[in-house]
């Protein structure tokens, strides 16, 4: 599989830890994007999901707000 | 079929894990999340054994503690009900159906609701319950706190290392968080305490521009781009129906964890023990696992 996925997210969310867990553990490459750290990167998570709250998933251009389970298995063909 | 089934894997339901898993009981434990109220804690530092940790931290530990003894878990799924026939509950979930010979129900709190205009609307948009996970996307911002407890001050105090200003909204004449907390909340120059005052809405155009506030009758508005909600917690209670609960909706259970229906265990925040701590909830976690497990006992 080579799809393209961010994952935008802080350190201090659980909800973040588990979305990139439930990641690897499907053996998911993906890149993860701290935006605590990087404001452009916050920025370009709240024009793309239009919202602020983490984590958001961009899986091939295709937004999922919070770790929700189901949707990104959908995305990425699990 | 279970010997038990844990709803819930906060600090409760995952040490009735552990103390059911070493008492060899064939167990499964369904929760919507991990780590529960204690993973969106800040700073813990009274977690004896620690002393300081974070909350993420010290739920990540409790779930690598729950995974050594290679429990049976459901993560993401939700409980929505259960109902005893004779010596079996049949526990129904969102997702399936399953049995059991003796349940503990785990399942703690959740955030409280403002119930104003605008709340809604900017849910992650500005206005969020966890400052924990999303306080970092306010860097330089200036933001209010909604709250005058515990989880407000904590909320408060970690803002003060990201925001620019913090308005800290207390709708009562006195803050209620511990004395310590207070004095630095108190000291910090980025913060305002506003007692005495009350939310009457959220406004905004895309994301959040501000509050409407009364204080003693006089209205204002006060202009952030971040509004953190910490008014308390409200149990998750509501599937638990014929579990006799106090008027808060917390499950009342006796010094056994057991509640009003045999078999049927509680323990941590959803019950009615007083003191909603971490280590209160895993101390009853691990009296309602033993307490189950003794229940069988006497059933063979």
């Amino acid at each position: 599989m080579d799809e393209k996925v961010k994952v935008y997210s802080t350190p201090s969310c659980p909800f973040c830890s588990r979305a990139k867990q439930f990641l690897k553990d499907n053996n998911i490459e993906f890149e993860n994007i701290d935006v605590s750290a990087d404001k452009a990167a916050g920025q370009e998570m709240i024009d793309k999901s239009g919202q602020m709250g983490v984590p958001v998933l961009d899986i091939e251009g295709e937004i999922i707000v919070g770790f929700d389970k189901e949707k990104i298995s959908k995305a990425l063909g699990l | 079929m279970y010997d038990l089934i844990i709803i819930g894997a906060g600090p409760a339901g995952i040490t009735a894990s552990v103390y059911a898993a070493r008492e060899m009981m064939n167990l499964l434990v369904i929760s919507k999340d991990v780590g529960g109220q204690a993973a969106l804690s800040g700073d813990v530092e009274n977690y004896t054994g620690y002393q300081f940790i974070t909350g993420p931290e010290l739920a990540a530990k409790f779930e690598e503690h729950m995974k050594k003894y290679a429990v049976a878990f459901k993560e993401d799924e939700e409980v929505k009900g259960f109902k005893r026939e004779d010596d079996i509950i049949l526990v129904r979930t969102d997702k399936g159906a399953y049995q059991a010979k003796t349940v503990i129900i785990a399942s703690g709190k959740r955030s409280k609701e403002l119930n104003v205009p605008g709340e809604a609307k900017f849910k992650n948009k500005g206005l969020t319950y966890c400052a924990t996970c999303d306080g970092p996307l306010f860097k330089g911002k200036d933001v209010a706190v909604i709250g005058g407890g515990n989880s407000a001050l904590d909320a408060t105090l970690q803002l003060t290392k990201i925001a620019n200003r913090i308005y800290l909204i207390n709708i009562t004449g006195e803050l209620t968080a511990d004395a310590m907390v207070q004095q630095k909340v108190k000291e910090n120059q980025k913060v305002s305490v506003l007692n005495n005052t009350q939310v009457s809405a959220v406004f905004g155009d895309k994301m959040v521009n501000g509050l409407k506030v009364k204080t003693k009758g006089l209205e204002k508005t006060i202009s952030v781009q971040g509004v953190f909600v910490e008014i308390g917690l409200i149990p998750n209670s509501e599937f638990t129906e014929g579990i006799e609960k106090n008027e808060q909706g917390e499950i009342k259970v006796n010094c056994h964890n057991e509640t009003n229906i045999s078999g049927i265990f509680a323990a941590g925040d959803v019950t009615d023990v007083p003191e909603k701590q971490i280590i209160v909830a895993a101390g009853e976690g691990a009296k309602a696992a033993l307490g189950a497990f003794k229940y069988l006992s006497r059933k063979k």
